[in-house]
């Protein structure tokens, strides 16, 4: 090895998974699976009302356990705040409680049963809660877009339409719950967790235990899935494990229950999206106004970033001349709601691709043929000013789709069968919005091994096939086989910040830093072998950090500027029938035709989509979170209903590429996609089937209600 | 898990007699297949600390003919052999279907017709077919055994006529006047709890049974009357309207139960009216 290899390369390819075969075999170790020498459980005592003040916690009455170890506020070493954007989440609440679930105080002890046997009764004096998010009196965020005068452009259109939208919160249904061990040791702490970023976490931890960062390490466990909810709320159960294993001295483990994890960890934010749109009669649009508004739940967390990016695609892949966009995400008194694949978009393009067919219909101008004329083109400027790239591909995404699904033939034929056909149109900012990835400056390091090289990213593998995939480039890049590069544990104390895995970023940004690290060290190798160069140079770890591409500026202030590097497209095409007993909606076939700039690994991108696709029916036909008094009253698997495979329909997955110029081979983002296309697919298949449904998720309940046409 | 397992007692007896002189001696709580109580345990939310297996009485498992032409189906019978059984789905296929649409595979292969029956949840996918097939129970105790109607075993929301003494031994299903009808409405295609059930056997005089549309699975008395004295079909279906008294809850509305209910009355009067038997209607 080491010599310049003519064999093909793995990008592309479908290649074994790196840790595929110890995920079958069960040698991989997630964090229930560990133990540490003396090591206790812990226990979270929430708050019982939705909103109020703490008047007190008494555990009792009775004996308590010998060695239970009690955390409340006052063992709290740095600042009581769960540090995201804004300071304003306790780790454990002290006076005013927000939601339900508020955490007030800790438990740990060595037996289970004896720790979960402890009573434990919560005093507050209740307050007047707010779950409805038009009624909260308080804006965590406000964006406004505009270009053009909209309101002038409304006025003058021929054709006016306008419509509310709606959509549900959503339960991330990760196989493995949050789950974490904190070990204190080396005079600070170190925690294993199942999480998404560890320097997140890592970042919490020092501002939580006022330790600096070196004392501070954050190890993730191989990880079951996390899809946005392993974003932030680590950052609370990994500060709740510290702050009991400082106390005790010794290593503590929470993991919740499916049932804990359901209740009080992060939701899809719900959303009410109004838009009213002008057209030509001859269906170009000539203006967009969208109020959007958001349910951020208790505490600010990142709603302002989902909101940022909801309202970026609040237009859809449309060109239109006059836009304006007014965000708001407000506080509730419910569980914080968070990130979950998609971010914001897939609520706001709901509602624009719903809105279309009901466009095309008062129009009078077939679905297709009005999206063909508004679609982005490249070239076209978007509502923030930004001109779209040569890789911008809205409509071949949108003819692909029609004719492999065979759409306009089935969509006559079913008419007034109970059968319907419905499609949408969508495209995904890659990377982080704005100014993000900026500010974030990511680092990611190669290290020379006489094997090959080594990856070091905080970049985590969460079941979407990160490492295989970075591998796959870095193997490409250096011309290396595959079996050459390994990728090291994303551990803070081993790693440097690469960034959190979110964004759909990581292939498209991290991916890039890692070409460039590999091109470096190609450089520095020249004709030595590894082991020649360890052996006359020593150690070698390149690091490259994140440049941001020349032509991209942002101008935060305005809301001016490329909001994303680029984009990545989609067309979905669902195909459904509605049974007239029952209302029951039976998905028969899903077309998703998805352009990713490159597939480096087609399986798992096919992966991203069949499972992007199917989570984005569930959100759309049968998945609700049932809140009463501000608790998820169906936090049971057999009642928050996931669809099954009998409830997904056939997949026609296709994947486009049109490279783009910044991303490894051409690559873009694809992991939150394919979430976007579905619930308005499905939409727009039940008004061909006769039923005018704005709202999501749309059960057979909903059904009932809903006018039929 | 919620309940503290180190604190729980499990008998288990190999025979029907000593089964029945540890409950006589009880208090203890009957446990089969395990499918529903071990939800409960895991929640927290099952206060017996006391339990009785039952899975090694083979006695009371499997299917037989009865002289009469009916079945007798002893109750720790699995769904996932009533679901198989040839004789099953000669006598009484919506029983099949039913057992089919239990859960997933692995719950029929451990979940027991009795434990269905015995856990009386308003939603049990077994009791309406039993109820429409006018079935009866076989309920031992050490003082011998006495036979129920399955219309009489279900007293109120999650209340048996069973003693804290007794268990279900058997289920007997007599010979059926004419073709049967079932079908589910759950929140998805498998998996899944029902929102409606709905089960009847098409005869001169008909019958008709429901889950999860009142606080026990019930026989639409009225309704079942109307078809008999020859009324047509959307009389029946509003004298249906009389016989459930559904809710609102997690998993659906009273509007959307009686709107279904009222539905499958018609797909059961239309797909039982040929002249042959209509097979059972799956998903």
């Amino acid at each position: 090895m080491g010599k310049a290899s003519t064999r093909a390369g793995s990008v592309g390819r479908s290649v074994p998974r790196l840790e595929g075969a110890a995920k079958v075999d069960g040698r991989a170790r997630y964090v229930d699976d560990l133990s540490f020498p003396g090591m206790l459980h812990g226990r979270t005592i929430r708050a019982p009302h939705a909103c109020g003040r703490l008047r007190s916690v008494r555990l009792g009455p009775g004996g308590l356990p010998l060695g239970l170890v009690v955390v409340g506020p006052r063992d709290i070493p740095g600042d009581n705040v769960i540090a995201v954007i804004e300071d304003d989440q306790p780790a454990l609440a002290w006076g005013e409680i927000r939601h339900a679930e508020e955490p007030v105080l800790l438990l740990a002890h060595a037996d289970r049963e004896a720790l979960f046997a402890v009573p434990a009764e919560v005093e507050m004096i209740p307050g007047a809660p707010v779950f409805d998010p038009l009624a909260s009196p308080r804006v965590f965020k406000h964006i406004r877009i505009a270009r053009g005068d909209a309101g002038a452009a409304l006025r003058k259109a021929p054709v006016v339409v306008e419509g509310e939208y709606r959509t549900g919160a959503q339960e991330h249904v990760y196989i493995e719950p949050n789950g974490v061990i904190a070990v204190p040791e080396n005079g600070g702490i170190t925690v294993h967790g199942s999480l998404q970023c560890p320097h997140y976490v890592h970042k919490a931890l020092c501002r939580l235990l006022k330790l600096p960062a070196d004392k501070v390490r954050v190890v993730q466990t191989e990880t079951g899935g996390g899809f946005g909810g392993k974003e932030d709320y680590p950052s609370v159960i990994a500060g709740h494990a510290a702050l009991l294993a400082l106390k005790a001295r010794r290593p503590v483990k929470i993991v919740y229950d499916r049932a804990e994890d359901m209740r009080a960890t992060t939701k899809r934010h719900p959303s009410i999206v109004r838009l009213r749109t002008g057209f030509s009669r001859d269906g170009a649009l000539l203006a967009i106004e969208a109020e959007v508004v958001m349910d951020g739940g208790a505490y600010v967390t990142l709603s302002p970033v989902v909101l940022s990016r909801g309202v970026l695609h609040a237009t859809g892949p449309y060109r239109c001349p006059a836009v304006a966009i007014d965000g708001r995400v407000v506080m509730t008194n419910t569980p914080p709601n968070g990130a979950f694949r998609g971010f914001g978009a897939p609520q706001t393009q709901f509602a624009i691709e719903a809105h279309m067919d009901r466009c095309a219909e008062q129009l009078g101008i077939d679905p297709v043929k009005l999206r063909e004329k508004n679609a982005f083109r490249p070239g076209d400027v978007t509502a923030t000013g930004q001109k779209l790239p040569k890789d911008t591909s809205a409509l071949p995404v949108l003819r692909e789709a029609v004719r492999r699904s065979d759409f306009h033939r089935k969509r006559k034929a079913w008419a007034g069968t109970g059968k319907g056909i419905g499609l949408a149109l969508f495209f995904h900012g890659s990377g982080f919005t704005g100014a993000g990835e900026v500010r974030l400056a990511s680092r990611a390091s190669l290290e020379l091994t006489a094997k090959g090289a080594r990856i070091l990213v905080g970049s985590t593998e969460i079941g979407q096939g990160t490492r295989t995939m970075l591998a796959q480039i870095v193997a490409d890049t250096l011309r290396w086989p595959l079996s050459a590069i390994e990728v090291a544990p994303a551990d803070t104390g081993l790693v440097p910040d690469s960034g959190p895995t979110v964004a759909s970023r990581t292939c498209m940004i991290v991916g890039a830093i890692l070409q460039r690290a590999a091109r470096e060290l190609k450089h520095k190798l020249g004709r030595l072998t590894p082991t020649q160069y360890l052996a006359r140079h020593g150690a070698l770890v390149v690091t490259k950090q994140y440049e941001k591409p020349a032509e991209i500026h942002w101008d935060e202030e305005r809301y001016k500027g490329d909001a994303y590097g680029t984009y990545a497209w989609g067309c979905d095409v669902v195909e459904l029938e509605v049974d007239p007993v029952t209302r029951e909606v039976r998905p028969l076939k899903l077309t998703a035709v998805q352009e990713i700039g490159k597939a480096i690994h087609p399986g798992h991108s096919r992966g991203q989509i069949e499972g992007g696709s199917a989570q984005g029916l569930g959100w759309a036909l049968s998945e609700e979170v049932v809140m009463r008094d501000g608790k998820m009253a169906n936090a049971q698997l057999t009642n928050y209903m996931m669809p099954t495979t009998k409830d997904t329909p056939e997949f026609d997955v296709a994947i486009l590429e049109q490279a783009y110029r910044h991303g490894p081979f051409g690559a873009k983002g694809v992991g939150e996609l394919p979430m976007d296309g579905p619930a308005p697919a499905v939409v727009n298949a039940l008004r061909h089937a006769g039923f005018d449904v704005r709202e999501v998720p749309a059960t057979p309940e909903r059904l009932l209600k809903c006018a039929s046409r | 898990m919620k309940t503290a397992f180190s604190t729980l007692a499990l008998l288990r007896p190999e025979r029907p007699d000593e089964a029945l002189a540890l409950l006589r001696d009880g208090p203890l709580t009957p446990i089969a297949g395990g499918t529903d109580l071990y939800v409960a345990l895991n929640a927290g939310l099952c206060p017996s600390r006391r339990f009785v297996d039952l899975s090694r009485l083979k006695a009371w498992r499997g299917i037989a003919a009865t002289k009469d032409g009916g079945l007798r189906i002893g109750a720790l019978t699995t769904f996932a052999q009533i679901r198989d059984d040839k004789r099953v789905a000669r006598a009484l296929p919506a029983l099949c279907a039913a057992a089919r649409e239990i859960g997933g595979v692995q719950i029929q292969n451990r979940a027991t017709v009795g434990g269905n029956l015995a856990n009386a949840s308003p939603a049990a996918d077994s009791a309406p077919v039993l109820l429409a097939a006018d079935a009866e129970l076989e309920l031992a105790s050490t003082a011998g055994v006495r036979r129920v109607p399955l219309g009489e075993f279900f007293v109120a929301y999650r209340h048996t006529a069973l003693r804290a003494d007794e268990l279900i031994q058997a289920v007997l299903i007599p010979p059926q006047p004419g073709p049967s009808f079932f079908r589910k409405v759950g929140t998805r295609a498998a998996n899944a709890i029902s929102k409606v059930v709905f089960a009847g056997v098409r005869a001169a005089r008909p019958r008709i049974a429901l889950g999860s549309v009142g606080p026990v699975p019930l026989r639409a008395k009225r309704a079942e009357a109307a078809l008999a004295a020859g009324a047509d079909l959307e009389s029946a279906v509003d004298a249906l309207q009389q016989d459930i008294a559904p809710i609102d809850d997690l998993r659906s509305t009273a509007e959307y139960r009686r709107f279904v209910a009222a539905g499958l009355l018609r797909q059961f009067w239309q797909q039982t009216g040929g002249r042959r038997p209509a097979p059972s209607r799956r998903r």
